[in-house]
């Protein structure tokens, strides 16, 4: 079938499944908006490029599907920059298509000429700026491919103006063939034999389960295996969700602003069982240290993330649902009672303790206790409910308080640590589980990132839940200036921060504040009450710590 | 530091050499050399990249390579098994009273004079990176105008090879 490079475009996007995408238009795109005119797809305009990218990640992470997002060239290109880059961390699927100054102007500094493959290489999986029309079929196939594939990452497909008025004749490829692309999904049984053996062996194992594991859809197996071997759970940031967050062997999240019972258990371990994890300097920064103690094995997708920051002593590489669902296969219970006894007992001891310091653990008196909003919250959602957060104190509040039912229940900027990330992610999330309640946890900072975005969710007409944790500073910032700057808080004050609740009726959403403990359930009755759009702003001590 | 050298079948299409550099740069790889050309089959080119670093930087970047899509493979070459040559030429002041001594230099070399005016003389020489240092050294004295070096390319000896699709032998 003839048509052009824009209806090509269009129509490999249709075959591919993509109902909605999230973009902003502008000269270099248009054709590609014309022929969006005549196609079913839905197009949420955000407010900025970077939201459409965010947007598309948060679509990403609740349907699994590749997230779709569409900018111009130039500035609209260089706004999506953050999101590619923050999917490309946390290894989200995503296809970014940009427009491009025609073909033959490139490389003459034209209006709004940015070299965008150029720009995005360093992180996305893989990138393409289009010569011929005839070539988009094939390319649209492959980036689908390359980014839901192995190791999931955003792909750019930068698509000049004049190509996508080209003509070309339309074959969709059924098959996709690319030499240097074969990723490996079935674990070696030699190595799943000697993680078994391992295993046997083992006196004191932890698994640190990642985002991988939910990437795989190998929550479920994971905590069978688990469960039957008897090995206590630590999870990284990104992989909350990848064991019921209440489940008696999960451990709670390490690292850097982790649990206490989660470091705990991989600095006392003799075998750490990395599934999914890329060993990150936040979850484990002092890596080598364990391993000095313990036996590593990694059990990763990517071959390039095993032996980067820690030297491993079984590596596995491929799919961790189906190297689990092998290792489920030869595994029996292991010799651990006494280890799991000593986990859950720290785990319970540090809680009792935080018990009865009293539910209000900040050094000031001021406002809400942050903890105990998302946790009273946490309570209050159902199974299919999911929380986005934005980045900084918020997000580790979030990360350690809430109770996460389901693997995909919370979405967060991991690698990137991406402010204004949420807001947006929540839109995506949102729209890619219309049927769930969609909760934003955000900073007056981060939030203010991507404040904008309000008037996408008015546009739009979603229902998203914005809870905003107010302690007028950039707190994890401040925190930092606090304990290694010697208290030289510099530019982490936010005392003339907008009012929140006025922002949020001026868009029509209801919204309220509220500045003690004793408000939070009644206001989450209200803000939870239908399906609407609701900002409840809590008044947060600026002294309140992350941890 | 030692020096490894790796051979990189690569999609012989445009960025593609961009991307490989990139990727050394930003993960702080040093590249010692990077020589690329096409190979048999018009669609891949073959790269030969010389890596100065210990075994871990090698892995790093062979796995790092092979996240690239546009490479299609990685080997690193076994120093006694492959042979590795260079090309350099150097142009050279040569007066009637030294141009014969600077003859009979390159002639040991088994290099070639490939340009002559009244005051120079231009030497092609091929071979192992320590060949065309020696070459070179020996033509200091009669002051060297200006060299022009390929970076290193190299290949397995006998029956082994590389090619994209299957594996050698």
């Amino acid at each position: 079938m003839k048509m052009t490079g824009a209806q090509a475009m269009i129509k490999a996007l249709e075959l591919e499944g993509i109902d909605i995408i999230f973009g902003y238009p502008g000269a270099a795109i248009c054709p590609f908006y014309d022929a969006l005119l005549d196609s079913e797809i839905n197009h949420v305009l955000t407010r900025n490029e970077q939201g459409a990218a965010h947007s598309a990640s948060g679509y990403a992470r609740v349907t699994g599907k590749p997230g779709v997002c569409v900018a111009t060239s130039g500035p609209g290109a260089t706004n999506l920059i953050t999101g590619i880059a923050t999917a490309y961390s946390d290894s989200i699927p995503m296809v970014a298509i940009t427009g491009q100054v025609a073909l033959e102007l490139i490389g003459r500094d034209v209006f709004q000429e940015v070299d965008t493959t150029g720009a995005t290489a360093p992180f996305c999986k893989h990138n393409y700026l289009v010569k011929n029309a005839q070539e988009l079929p094939r390319i649209i196939k492959e980036a689908f491919h390359i980014a839901s594939t192995g190791r999931p990452g955003p792909v750019v497909i930068d698509v000049p103006v004049d190509i996508q008025a080209q003509e070309l004749e339309f074959i969709y490829p059924e098959t996709v063939d690319i030499k240097g692309y074969k990723p490996n999904y079935k674990g070696h049984p030699q190595q799943i034999k000697r993680i078994a053996e391992a295993i046997a062996g083992a006196k004191r194992p932890v698994i640190c389960a990642g985002g991988g594991v939910i990437t795989a859809k190998a929550a479920g197996i994971m905590t069978e295996f688990a469960q039957k071997c008897g090995i206590p759970v630590v999870t990284t940031l990104m992989g909350i969700g990848a064991i019921q967050g209440d489940h008696p062997l999960n451990l709670g999240m390490l690292g850097s602003h982790g649990v206490f019972a989660a470091n705990y258990a991989v600095n006392k371990t003799d075998l750490l069982i990395l599934i999914g994890a890329r060993v990150g300097d936040r979850a484990l920064g002092t890596a080598e240290k364990i391993a000095e103690k313990a036996k590593i094995i990694h059990i990763d997708i990517d071959p390039a993330e095993i032996g980067k920051n820690v030297s491993t002593a079984i590596p596995v590489v491929g799919d961790a649902r189906l190297i689990l669902e092998e290792l489920n296969s030869v595994i029996s219970r292991c010799e651990t009672m006494e280890w799991v006894g000593e986990a859950e007992r720290v785990k319970a001891e540090r809680t009792a303790g935080k018990e009865r310091a009293g539910v209000k653990e900040t050094s000031g008196t001021l406002g809400v206790n942050p903890r105990l909003v998302i946790s009273l919250l946490s309570g209050r959602l159902d199974d299919k409910a999911i929380l986005a957060t934005e980045v900084g104190q918020n997000q580790i509040w979030a990360a350690n308080s809430f109770i996460a039912k389901r693997p995909g229940a919370f979405i967060t900027s991991g690698g990137l640590g991406t402010m204004g990330y949420g807001l947006p992610a929540a839109i995506g999330a949102k729209l890619g589980s219309p049927g769930s309640t969609v909760v934003v946890v955000g900073g007056d900072g981060s939030f203010q990132m991507s404040m904008p975005e309000l008037g996408t969710i008015k546009q739009s007409k979603i229902g998203v839940k914005i809870l905003i944790l107010n302690n007028t500073r950039l707190g994890m910032v401040r925190e930092i200036q606090k304990s290694r700057y010697n208290k030289r808080y510099s530019q982490v004050f936010m005392n003339d921060n907008p009012d929140f609740i006025k922002l949020a009726e001026a868009y029509g959403f209801k919204a309220e504040r509220i500045n003690a403990d004793s408000q939070i359930e009644e206001a989450l009755d209200r803000f939870l009450g239908d399906d609407s759009t609701y900002l409840l702003e809590c008044v947060i001590d600026p002294e309140e710590p992350t941890i | 530091m030692a020096k490894y050298t790796l051979s990189v079948l690569v999609e012989n299409r445009s960025g593609v050499l961009s991307r490989v550099a990139g990727l050394f740069s930003r993960r702080g790889f040093n590249i010692d050399s990077l020589a690329v050309g096409v190979t048999e089959n018009p669609e891949v080119s073959r790269m030969t990249i010389v890596v100065n670093g210990d075994e871990y930087t090698v892995e790093q970047v062979s796995k790092q390579l092979n996240k690239l899509i546009d490479v299609i493979k990685i080997k690193a070459l076994d120093k006694k098994d492959s042979v590795s040559r260079e090309l350099a030429l150097i142009k050279v002041n040569a007066t009637a009273s030294t141009r014969s001594e600077i003859i009979q230099i390159v002639e040991i070399f088994r290099a070639n004079i490939v340009d002559v005016s009244k005051n120079t003389l231009t030497v092609e020489i091929s071979g192992a990176t320590d060949k065309v240092e020696a070459l070179e050294d020996m033509l200091k004295q009669f002051g060297i105008k200006e060299i022009v070096r390929t970076g290193t390319i190299a290949i397995e000896r006998g029956n082994k090879y590389i090619k994209a699709g299957n594996t050698e032998e």
